[in-house]
């Protein structure tokens, strides 16, 4: 039902992104999508990769702040209104998203989004009552 | 605890204040007649020994600072023969020209007998197992435990410092029972032994720390990472090297040598001698050291004094734990902000180790105080709005202690260098 997500805590300089994206390249984990949220001074990297515990303990060993912990993966239709409809849903309910970002499911071509709810089992039966299909892990890893 | 020295340690306050008169008398004589840096400050102070009478006259002798030291350097400040000299330390100083201090056998002597009572006092006895992690060399540290424990008896590791990991693998193999070492390291291998697994195998038990001021808090945390108790020394090469002073297990301060150094403290700025209890700048005269007797050293430790008896028994006097130095003060924006103010601050903060770097600059005129504290694992989470909420419980933290708004910077792990020796933790580049 849950994704496996790796969050990595950045400074703000130069080189560091391309060193976290080497260290997973030396260890053949590819990307699956991604998200960075920061400020002047820091960034959380935020990761769906295919092999999560690998990527954890390998970003460990090279001295990151790591820490891996679950978000929902859902399908959106690929069309106007697709993702319109999701947080209506989800506004109805009285539901807060912490924070979102998109990729395309490659298998499909169709479009993908990761939640990160703050009341995420709630948040999970509100969407699957209204018919929206949550990826599963096998979905996403496929790929 | 067992005290080394009974007969002294616990001499009654009249025979100590004789035996304080007598000696200081005779230490001012004979540095007057031996060392001309003395009978210098002397005559143009308007001052013979015979205006020292007692204790009650210390006051008239001009003080002597670390600039005395280094315009005497190196051996200016001898008051025996080169030939008597035995053995040679200098201080551990970042700036200058080193402090240079000898010791005739007797010093070494007294020495390792003042460095055995701290020891003694700390509850170290000839069935422990101690690992010395303080650099052997010119820094009077690893020597001075080191003749300290071997007069306990105690079996001596001298892993000398560094290498932290087979620092860690000779104590668990060892059975390793005293570690000694500086405050900051000591934490350092604390969280080793938690990251490498190695905190069951520890047999530590006991911690003698000097050479660097340090918190209450920063203490409980070595406390639970190693599983010891956690004591603290007071020295300084300029003065012997640690043996000074030294906590007992009651940990009420630390009781100073009293039959061997006169303290007083002092306002650093007016020079003025302060009433017990009162904090000030520690100032130290030394009475029996034969190579290089020092009056009224002016320490830069902060620190108080404290009569009251103890319940060890020792009828000497203690000074508080140095938390700071006068000249670690950074005045910004005209606040006076001691690094150990914002160290308390950090620890407070649930979860942060202390692991800082306190860096000031000027920018158009104004000082700039930012503070660097590295994010481990405990602080970080993947939504901003937390990392946002750790920052500011930091900041706000630290603008209530130290009575200004800084910068913080959260960075991360390892980013700061670490200490194996003295810690780093400020910059000033308003100096560079």
């Amino acid at each position: 039902m849950q994704v496996p997500q790796i969050s990595v805590f950045l400074e703000n300089k130069v080189g560091r992104m391309a060193e976290v994206t080497e260290v997973l390249a030396a260890n053949e984990i590819n990307i699956i999508a991604l998200s960075v949220a920061d400020t002047s001074e820091f960034g959380i990297l935020r990761l769906i990769v295919n092999k999560p515990e690998v990527a954890y303990e390998k970003l460990k060993g090279e001295g990151f702040t790591v820490m891996t912990n679950f978000v929902v993966a859902v399908e959106v239709d690929d069309t106007p209104g697709g993702l319109a409809r999701i947080l209506r849903t989800l506004t109805d309910a009285s539901l807060n998203v912490e924070y979102m970002y998109a990729f395309v499911e490659r298998s499909t071509g169709r479009a993908a989004l990761i939640f990160r709810f703050d009341k995420e089992g709630e948040a999970i039966k509100v969407l699957q009552a209204a018919g929206v299909n949550i990826l599963q892990k096998v979905d996403i890893f496929q790929n | 605890m067992a005290i080394w020295d009974p007969s002294n340690e616990t001499m009654p306050r009249s025979r100590l204040a004789d035996l304080q008169n007598e000696r200081l008398v005779a230490v001012v004589k004979r540095v007057y007649d031996k060392v001309p840096f003395y009978r210098d400050r002397f005559t143009s102070a308007g001052l013979t020994p015979s205006d020292i009478k007692s204790v009650a006259d210390l006051q008239k002798i001009p003080f002597t600072t670390k600039e005395d030291f280094r315009s005497q350097y190196p051996f200016g400040l001898l008051a025996v023969p080169k030939r008597d000299v035995v053995r040679i330390h200098c201080s551990s100083g970042t700036t200058g020209k080193p402090t240079v201090v000898g010791y005739t056998r007797k010093d070494l002597d007294t020495w390792s007998g003042l460095v055995a009572r701290f020891l003694a006092a700390a509850g170290v006895t000839a069935d422990d197992t101690a690992q010395i992690a303080f650099g052997y060399g010119l820094f009077t540290g690893g020597f001075g435990l080191h003749y300290g424990l071997e007069k306990i008896g105690a079996t001596i590791v001298p892993a000398s410092s560094g290498f932290t990991e087979r620092q860690l693998r000779l104590m668990c193999d060892f059975g390793v029972t005293v570690l000694i070492c500086t405050p900051s390291y000591a934490l350092y291998l604390g969280e080793a032994a938690v990251n490498m697994g190695l905190q069951e195998q520890l047999k530590l038990r006991v911690g003698c720390f000097g050479a660097e001021p340090w918190t209450d808090l920063m203490r409980e945390s070595i406390e639970a990472k190693l599983g010891i108790l956690a004591t603290d020394n007071y020295g300084l090469s300029e003065v012997i090297g640690p043996g000074v002073a030294g906590e007992c297990t009651e940990r009420r301060g630390h009781h100073i040598f009293e039959d061997h150094f006169i303290a007083e403290i002092i306002d650093p700025e007016t020079g003025q001698v302060l009433g017990e209890g009162q904090t000030g700048e520690l100032v130290l005269t030394s009475l029996t050291k034969e190579a290089l007797p020092v009056l009224r050293y002016r320490t830069r430790d902060l620190t108080a004094l404290h009569s009251e008896p103890c319940a060890c028994g020792r009828t000497f006097v203690r000074m508080d734990r140095v938390h700071a130095r006068s000249d670690d003060m950074l005045i910004i924006r005209g606040v006076n902000v001691f690094p150990s103010q914002i160290e308390t601050a950090l620890l407070e903060v649930e979860g942060t180790e202390p692991h800082y770097q306190i860096i000031v600059d000027r920018a158009g005129g104004m000082d700039i105080l930012t503070i660097e504290v590295e994010v481990n694992p405990e602080l970080f989470r993947d939504e901003m709005k937390a990392m946002v909420a750790l920052e500011e419980a930091l900041l706000n933290r630290l603008t209530n202690t130290i009575g200004m708004r800084p910068k913080l910077r959260l960075v991360e792990p390892k980013s700061i260098a670490r200490s194996e020796g003295k810690a780093k933790r400020v910059i000033d580049k308003r100096k560079q």
